[in-house]
């Protein structure tokens, strides 16, 4: 039961991280598109007090997985040791940016730190999208240690995923850009929602039919009884939320399309739940194989429920401090 | 390096992230505890001047967070990525510890750093005060599971072994109160304080050497040295303690720190001197008989064990902890001096003008992070050739990645930070050298708002 509980914390640890830095990361990914200092600022602004405590869920996410199932952590990391390593190489060089571009005197280093911020995030993504494929199509395990080579896990499906997230995330940043600003920024965001909805949805598409071909299980339980009952309202319900999408950016409205593209990747996110299910490192460790003892796992279990509601409650109350539509040029003091 | 092997560079690339990582939180230990006081006296008194100071650490304290979190993520890899055979084995007691500091630390300094950054305008006084303390405990907290695990490494209990190497946890408080914990807690929180005072002190110094009445260096400087007069001894102190300790739990890093090969009665000080491993003696050592003795053990005659005592594949290496702790304890006592030499010039109320002692303070700047690095490298190497002290040796705790892998990636580490952390400490030294004026605007001056909707109306008109 303790591994079933945990492996659901962890994926909620993950769909957060992937929620919440998602959208930071697509602002930083369209942040060299727009020319203009001020819009910059009033972009990276949008995100600059809340990005910190977004990234966190990515640590707990990692060092979750470290707690409670270190040999997926000691497996997985090993296993796509190139991805991971640029992943938090192109996160320093994001995180630092926020900070650095404005401390930087030189208008040439301005535009350095602009070009790492979107280099990094695109980057990070990439790798993100590219980790996710390498877990997918799984991962050649020899006595508790990862026993592929080098590069194993780098084929035209992991590109495609790390490309799939690219788009997935600039979409996230267009439709937070869109709440979160006016104008004609605004007005630019809904045309890169436009943009990268499209290919988003081609991506989901192709991602999804390729996904069951990789191992007999994922088909099986995608097309055939009883687990079609399950599966099948998952593209339904991408269809129907594409549909509020759409309606909600040519009505205008400034929230609707974050929320639906929210949606679109929770359904993604529960369609690989569904694949995966139960098995933590594809083809072979389940989550039980994969878990760390009763006792590790009961001991950060009793802080989790009693830590995880609160920190949602002030994270939730950082955010609503920093409501409302983030104005070009204006000063706090 | 030729020779080497995969798992000594994956040592080098441990020993790299995590010596840049551990400046920037023990700087964020120290910092924000002394925002959280400087708010405090502001509050309680309504002196500008507390307030300005504030403002002008604020904006340090922002570029060295966000470092600190860059570098802080690769840390909660970096145990999977190189050390995935300790990730296995030890995971399921240092994973949980981690996962403590996630929940109960860092999603609490990042969630009430943006308000502490950005949001003064934003929240009522008590929220904004209650915030600064938040990411002021933050940081302990942090500190706490931190240290608690990288003690369990070095004096473990708790726990039983599985018939494949496996440590499974059995006693909880056992492991977190393991005997080295209290001691090294203390020290290193002493330290992270100890550090920041000193680059205060330096500021102040810096601006009072060009501007005597400046209030704010003023200020600045005399904090400083309140805490050199009253922390540092207390730190020398806790040295101590924690060097008793470490007697008593790893004697072989002790034996070689020390540079002791024998075990002999009244067993001297070894004040300088050339440990070698191969020759098994210390050459050209200056000793002073009894003091080793005294030290140690608090006794005239008492005999610490030397390195032959121990077989020479479980050895520790002497001359690298045996130099770096004179240069932690070297440091340790200018700081005491430092402390006392600002005391006695306060009592003659020449504390602001004296050039010496100034330029002596400026001088000092770094010595708290220099001391702290070397601490850190006696504790850790003097730990091997384990990782957890005398059950799991490092050679088998590395990843099954190849030589090539590590070394590319350690590669890819240097570079990359050393552009960024260069460029940080360019910027850090760059704010530092701007000098505290009245009316500091904190980290929002001259940098477009974060966000809007301030007055009420905006906040209406713009509430999701």
């Amino acid at each position: 039961m303790l591994p079933v509980v945990w492996a659901g914390l962890i994926a909620f640890a993950v769909l957060a991280y992937v929620l919440l830095d998602g959208f930071d990361l697509g602002v930083g990914i369209l942040f060299t598109m727009e020319r203009r200092d001020e819009d910059r600022d009033v972009m990276l602004n949008s995100v600059a007090p809340v990005w910190d405590g977004n990234e966190t869920w990515l640590v707990f996410g990692g060092g979750g997985l470290f707690a409670v199932f270190p040999l997926a952590y000691g497996v997985i990391l090993p296993a796509l040791y190139p991805a991971i390593i640029a992943m938090l190489l192109a996160l320093v060089f994001r995180g630092v940016g926020f900070e650095f571009r404005f401390r930087a005197v030189s208008q040439r280093g301005r535009a350095w730190w602009d070009r790492a911020i979107c280099a990094g995030s695109m980057l990070a993504a990439f790798c993100q999208g590219l980790v996710l494929g390498g877990l997918l199509q799984g991962i050649r395990v020899q006595d508790r240690v990862y026993a592929g080579g080098w590069w194993d896990w780098l084929t035209w499906f992991t590109v495609l995923c790390g490309v799939a997230v690219v788009v997935g995330y600039t979409l996230q940043g267009a439709c937070w850009l869109i709440w979160r600003c006016d104008g004609a920024l605004q007005q630019r965001a809904r045309g890169y929602a436009r943009v990268s909805a499209v290919t988003m949805l081609a991506f989901i598409v192709v991602v999804s039919l390729w996904t069951p071909l990789l191992n007999p299980t994922f088909s099986e339980r995608w097309f055939s009884w009883p687990g079609i009952a399950l599966t099948s309202p998952v593209p339904i319900l991408v269809a129907l939320v594409a549909l509020l999408f759409w309606r909600g950016l040519s009505r205008r409205h400034d929230f609707t399309p974050l929320l639906c593209v929210q949606a679109w990747f929770v359904l993604c996110y529960a369609g690989l739940g569904i694949s995966l299910w139960p098995l933590m490192v594809p083809p072979d460790i389940t989550i039980w194989d994969a878990a760390a003892p009763p006792s590790s796992q009961a001991f950060l279990l009793v802080g989790a429920v009693v830590l995880i509601p609160i920190i949602l409650v002030y994270t939730g109350y950082a955010y609503w401090v920093f409501r409302g539509k983030v104005q070009p040029g204006m000063h706090y003091h | 390096m030729p020779g080497a092997e995969a798992v000594d560079l994956a040592r080098a690339q441990f020993a790299f992230t995590i010596g840049f990582h551990i400046v920037l939180p023990a700087f964020t230990i120290g910092l924000a505890s002394y925002l959280a006081v400087l708010e405090a006296l502001w509050l309680a008194s309504g002196r500008q001047v507390y307030r300005d100071v504030l403002q002008y650490w604020l904006r340090v304290f922002a570029v060295v967070f966000g470092m600190g979190v860059v570098s802080g993520v690769v840390m909660a890899y970096e145990f999977g990525t190189n050390w995935a055979r300790f990730s296995d084995k030890a995971g399921p007691v240092i994973g949980p510890l981690m996962g403590y500091e996630v929940m109960t630390a860092f999603f609490l300094e990042a969630g009430f750093l943006g308000i502490l950054l950005f949001g003064r305008e934003r929240v009522g006084r008590g929220v904004y005060f209650v915030a600064t303390l938040l990411v002021a405990t933050g940081t302990l907290i942090s500190a706490f599971w931190i240290l608690a695990a990288n003690s369990w490494m070095q004096t473990p209990q708790g726990y039983t072994l599985t018939p494949d190497g496996r440590f499974l946890p059995t006693d909880w408080w056992q492991i977190i109160f393991n005997p080295s914990f209290p001691y090294r807690l203390v020290h290193m929180v002493i330290a992270s304080y100890l550090s920041v005072a000193f680059v205060v002190g330096a500021v102040g110094a810096w601006h009072l050497l060009r501007d005597a009445q400046n209030q704010a260096a003023r200020l600045m400087f005399s904090m400083a040295m309140w805490m050199a007069l009253v922390v540092a001894p207390i730190q020398v102190l806790a040295g101590d303690q924690h060097g008793l300790n470490t007697r008593q739990y790893q004697p072989a890093k002790i034996a070689a720190l020390e540079g002791d090969w024998e075990t002999q009665p009244g067993t001297p000080l070894i004040l300088f001197g050339m440990p070698d491993m191969a020759k098994e003696r210390t050459d050209w050592a200056v000793e002073i008989p009894h003091l080793g003795a005294l030290v140690l053990t608090h006794s005239w005659n008492g005999a610490v064990e030397g390195l032959k005592a121990f077989p020479p594949q479980d050895r520790p290496n002497s001359p690298v902890t045996f130099w770096a702790f004179r240069i932690m304890v070297g440091l340790g006592l200018l700081m005491v001096a430092v402390g006392v030499w600002a005391a006695w010039l306060r009592v003659r109320g020449r504390l602001y003008v004296s050039r010496w002692l100034l330029r002596a303070v400026i001088a000092m700047g770094p010595s708290g992070f220099i001391a702290l690095l070397s601490g850190w490298t006696v504790t850790e190497v003097g730990r091997q050739p384990f990782t957890v002290y005398g059950l799991l040796r490092t050679a088998d705790s590395a990843s099954p990645v190849g030589l090539p892998g590590v070394a590319v990636s350690l590669a890819a580490f240097v570079v990359v930070y050393a552009i960024v952390f260069g460029t940080g400490l360019l910027f850090v030294l760059r704010l530092m050298r701007r000098p505290p004026t009245i009316g500091e605007t904190g980290p929002q001056a001259g940098v477009p708002v974060r966000s809007a909707g301030i007055t009420p109306a905006a906040a209406l008109r713009d509430a999701p």
